[in-house]
This record gives structure tokens, sequence and C-alpha cells, in this order.
């Protein structure tokens, strides 16, 4: 029982990093613009395809994933640029058609380039039991690729001058603009560096659930909740989060509703967080004036 | 134009509408212009949630499926006949639309939004979920009878199905339709353009959201019932996430807050996907998704509210002031009078 929980508990982390990178993604977003990019889950699956895509190619697998990374680095910055930057003041309900329509474009443009077949994705990690037998070779070394992607994402925004720059874009643009940093680049390059994210997240998760146009419906769902349960301002907060949700879904699924019923964990998560505590569990509580 | 002849006016066209397909079409024919009529339900139905009273709702292929299920479920365990399934399921998604509408009052916009995308993504395998497979018929789903049609009136069952639906559909509009126009409708309005506006001018807010999420429900779960009937089949696969956002689609192709528009949604839901499917299996999704794109940002009122307004400046008397509705995207409802005839 005990050995159970742990091992339960070791691969909702690894899941949860898968989360938790998608759940970063997506506040990135948020934090900038706030808007919620329903499209994240099938940018990253295109990225994916776009990494398979490279590896049939004959490419080395590393080389493959980092060309990927950079190529929906471009997407990501092309989409802001040419379909985000005319919405800045646009209506909710907009923005969310926006973001419907590129989901549904990119999901079928995943399905015509790639073809709607479930596809084996190749691992670069040893395919044996590791940690005491606790975690696949994968599952280990995809729970490390996630933690060096937050930490090179921490170390950028906390020591770079670009990444202060892009943290004063979000938090104040009207200043920032004022002291010389160019607020509409800085929102484009927070969105390239979402569908990076996104990429790796779609890489890592690819070898466990396959991959097809709709690999990330559900894996999105898991972000959101994550997202949502540390708090959809707070970018540590959302890596906490999906780590949460991560481990909650493998226990929940192990020991409480089973296998059958873990997407509605999920809603249940969102439900849950937004009628308790709406700001999350990190998250800063806005206050407006009427 | 007077008010009666207007009324007469539409009286003919719906007549039309009903009589002439049904009498000449084919069945096969006949049965998209049937799906027509039941995406027209659902699509009013998110109209009057999304539309009238600003709550988005990426979810409401849920309430389409459990009005489905709701008709599927009574017709094959208690071979309960299909026209008195309607009520029920109108009653038990009313009610799973009002507890729905508890979270949601204390959710904004997006939040919303995201939390029924949650909702539509997790229903498939709620519907697939083993302790209700006695009553669902698990992953395969269950088959209905189609009615054939009563009193030995000499119709074929696709005929009548048409007519039958076109009936409900007809009073479902007219029962939008009073709905929005009264005083319920401009206290759901009211709190669409200035939620605390509209509670200090002493409208209920919670009272009034929630009750148009039931009504919402109600609308869409009944053209569940409709489309199960007519398509005779029910399974969680065909009530994927995609169920939602093509109603949604429809909602914004036909406009929002346009009452006529929701035809046009309709009609482009049903028929858009047949003419893009000659192309290729992709097709359809990137047509919706372009379509939509280009109408956020076009005509953000949809075509609905972009024929409102084309009519209004045709029938006005003396040159109208600067049309600001249609251009901030923002509700064209005073218009959609007017478009009711075109369909």
């Amino acid at each position: 029982m005990f050995a159970g929980v742990i091992h339960q508990v070791m691969s909702g982390i690894a899941t949860g990093g898968i989360y938790a990178s998608v759940a970063l993604a997506l506040v990135m977003i948020y934090q900038a613009t706030h808007h919620v990019n329903f499209a994240q889950g099938e940018m990253a699956t295109f990225s994916t395809y776009i990494t398979l895509m490279m590896i049939n190619a004959g490419l080395p697998y590393w080389v493959a994933f980092f060309l990927a990374i950079i190529v929906s680095f471009v997407i990501g910055v092309a989409i802001e640029r040419i379909l985000m930057r005319p919405l800045a003041n646009a209506p909710v309900l907009s923005s969310v058609g926006v973001f419907v329509g590129l989901l549904l474009v990119i999901n079928s443009l995943s399905g015509w380039l790639f073809d709607y077949t479930i596809k084996q994705f190749p691992t670069p990690f040893p395919d044996r039991p590791m940690l005491g037998g606790y975690l696949s070779g994968h599952e280990l070394g995809s729970t490390a690729v996630t933690l060096i992607v937050l930490a090179c994402v921490y170390a950028f925004f906390r020591h770079t001058r670009l990444g202060l720059a892009m943290r004063a874009a979000a938090y104040n643009p009207a200043s920032s603009r004022l002291v010389g940093v160019r607020v509409g680049w800085m929102l484009a390059l927070g969105w390239g560096l979402a569908a990076a994210i996104g990429a790796v997240a779609g890489c890592m998760v690819a070898p466990i659930v396959f991959l097809d146009p709709n690999m990330m419906s559900g894996i999105l769902l898991y972000a959101f909740a994550g997202a949502l349960l540390g708090g959809i301002d707070n970018p540590l907060g959302a890596v906490l989060g999906g780590f949460m949700v991560g481990i909650i879904e493998n226990l929940g699924g192990a020991y409480l509703v089973g296998t059958e019923l873990k997407l509605t964990l999920a809603l249940v998560i969102i439900v849950a967080v937004l009628t308790v505590k709406p700001t999350g569990l990190m998250g800063r509580r806005v206050f407006s004036r009427v | 134009m007077s008010m009666k002849r207007g009324t007469w006016l539409i009286a003919v066209v719906v007549l039309v509408a009903a009589i002439w397909p049904a009498a000449t079409f084919s069945s096969y024919h006949l049965f998209q212009l049937t799906m027509v009529a039941v995406y027209a339900i659902a699509i009013l139905g998110l109209s009057l949630l999304t539309g009238f009273n600003g709550q988005i709702s990426l979810g409401h292929g849920a309430f389409y499926a459990i009005g489905a299920y709701t008709t599927a479920i009574l017709m094959t365990t208690w071979d309960v006949p299909y026209w008195a399934t309607l009520p029920a399921s109108a009653a038990v998604c009313g009610v799973v639309g009002f507890l729905v509408g508890l979270p949601a009052l204390r959710l904004g916009g997006l939040y919303l939004a995201l939390t029924t995308f949650a909702l539509a993504v997790a229903i498939p395998q709620l519907l697939k979920y083993k302790a209700v497979d006695a009553w669902t018929g698990g992953v395969q789903g269950l088959v209905i009878d189609k009615p054939d049609a009563p009193f030995g009136l000499p119709l074929s069952s696709d005929q009548y199905l048409y007519l039958f639906t076109f009936a409900v559909m007809a009073v479902m509009y007219v029962i939008a339709w009073n709905l929005v126009r009264g005083r319920i409708g401009r206290a759901m309005k009211a709190i669409r353009d200035h939620a605390l506006a509209a509670e200090a001018m002493g409208i209920n807010t919670a009272l009034i959201k929630t009750g148009t999420f039931a009504v919402s429900a109600l609308f869409t779960g009944l053209a569940g019932s409709l489309g199960a009937i007519a398509v005779q089949f029910v399974a969680p696969d065909s009530f994927s996430v995609f169920v939602s956002i093509f109603f949604f689609v429809g909602l914004v192709v036909g406009g929002v807050s346009s009452i006529g528009g929701t035809l046009i949604g309709a009609a482009f839901i049903e028929f858009v996907p047949n003419l893009a499917d000659a192309v290729s299996k992709a097709a359809p999704g990137a047509v919706y998704g372009v379509i939509l794109i280009a109408t956020m940002f076009l005509m953000p009122a949809g075509a609905g509210g972009l024929l409102a307004s084309l009519w209004r400046r045709l029938t006005a008397r003396h040159p109208a002031a600067p049309d600001g509705t249609a251009a901030q995207g923002g509700p064209a409802a005073e218009g959609t009078a007017t478009i009711e005839a075109d369909a």
C-alpha cells in the first residue's frame, strides 16, 4: 500500500511537471495580456509533430528537439504579431473567439499535414525502471527536462535585462513604455516563450500518451486546473499548482475515482478553486474601483 | 411597413419553409434541414446566455449531450414515446443548467468560458462511466427508433420528423423572441451591458443570471433530444468538445445577440462541413476556424447583425445615425426584429 502510494506520487510528479510547464505557458500569456490561450494545447501538439517530422527526416533527437523549440518560438511570435495585436482592447468574447478559431485551425492543420492516425513518439531516455523501480527512465528524464526548463525560465526572468523588461511590460505597460521598454515586442516575446515551453511539454508527454491531433486537450485541462490552483497571475504558483494537480490526478485516479473519471477530477478542481478561492493559493487579489 | 403586414409576412415565410421542403426534398436533404432546425434551437439557447446575458459558454455541447441521453434512455429503457421525452429532457437540462449557473455567478467572462470548456472536455468521459453504463450503453451508446407519422398521416418518417422538429423550433423561437423583448430580456441585457448599474436599478442579478443559464440549457438540451431522435443514435464520442465549439462558431458567425442570426449560424455549421468535407477531412475545422477569426475581425456582430444594420439603413426614412453597435462588436439586438423574415 505504502509503496503504491509513493509510486503514484512519483509518477504524479512526473506528469505534474508537464502540466506545470503548460500552466506556466498559460500564465505567461495571461499575465501580459489577460487572455487565456485556449489554443495552447493545439500549438504544443503541432510543435510535437514538427519534432517528429524532423526525427523521421533523419535528424538526431536532441537536434530535432531544439530546432522544434526555435520553430515554435517563431510561430508564437508570429501569432501574437498578426492575430493578437489588433485585439489588445477588444471585449472578452472577441479574444475567446479568436483563440477558439486558432484552436480549430491548428488542430485541422495538424490533422491535414500529419494525418489523424495515432503515432508513437520516441523518447531519448533509457527504457528501464529507475529510482528503485518507482519511475520509468522516461518519467525521470522528462521530470528532469521540465525542471531544467522551469529553472531556465526563472533565471531568465530574474537575472537578465530582457526578463526584467518583460516583467515590467506585463506589470505596468504605460510606465515601461516611458522608460524605453518596447512593450509590444515584450508581449510577442512572451507568446514565443509560451509556445517554446509548450513544445517541450508536448515532446515530453507524447511518448506516454501517443501523438494524435487531440493529444493535448486533456493536458490543457489539467494545466488550466494547475494554473488556477496556484493562482493564474503567479508563475511560481502555477508551476506548483501543476505539480499538485499531477499528484492529485494520480492519487485520485488510483484510489478514488478510477482512471475513467480523471478528466472530471480536473473539472472538479477548477470549479472548486474558482468558487472557494478564486485567487488560487498564491494569486494576488485584484480589487477594482467603481 | 406596418406591424400587421410584418407579422403576416413572417407567418407566410414560416409556412413555406415548413411545407415546401417537406413536399419536394429528398429524405437526405430533409434530414439536413432537420439538423439545421436542431442546431438552430441549440444555438438559440447559447445566444440567450452569451449574446443577451453576456455569459460566455464554451460548453453547451454538454447540455446537448444531456438532452440527447435523457431522450435516448427514456425511449430505450422505459419505452417512453419520443414526444413525451421532450418535456422530461427540457426539465432535466433546465435543472442542470441552473446548478451549473450557480458557480457561474462567481465567474467573470473568461473564467466561465474556461470552466464550461472544461465541462465540454470532460463530458464524454462522464458518459462512458461504468457505474451508469446500464443506462447509457457505455462506449457503444444507444440506438433509438425513428418515429412514424401519427394518426395515419400520409407522410414518410423523414417528412414527419422534419415538420415535427420545425414546429418545435418555431415554438422555441417565439418563446425566445418574447423573452428577450420583455421585462426579463431587458434585465438580461442590462446585466450584460453593465452588471453594477443593473443591480443598482433593482435587478436581481443572481436570479436573472442563473435563470438565464437554466433557460439556455433547457433550449440546448431540447435540441439535443430532437437531434438524438433525428440521428437515431447517441454515443459518448459524438459529444466531444467540438460539439460545443461548433455551437460557439455558429453563434458567432450568425451574430451573438441576433435571434434571427442563429438560423444563419445553424445553417452554417450544418452545410459548411459538407461542402468542405469534399476537400479533405481536415478542411471543415480549418474553414470554421478561419471564418471564426475573420468574423471577429471583420463583422463582430455576425451575419445577423450585419443584415440587421443593412435593413435599418434601407428602411430608414432619414439618414440613420452612425451605427456604433455593429462596429464595436456589441449587441445588435434592436435590429433582430427585422431579420426574422430573412430566414
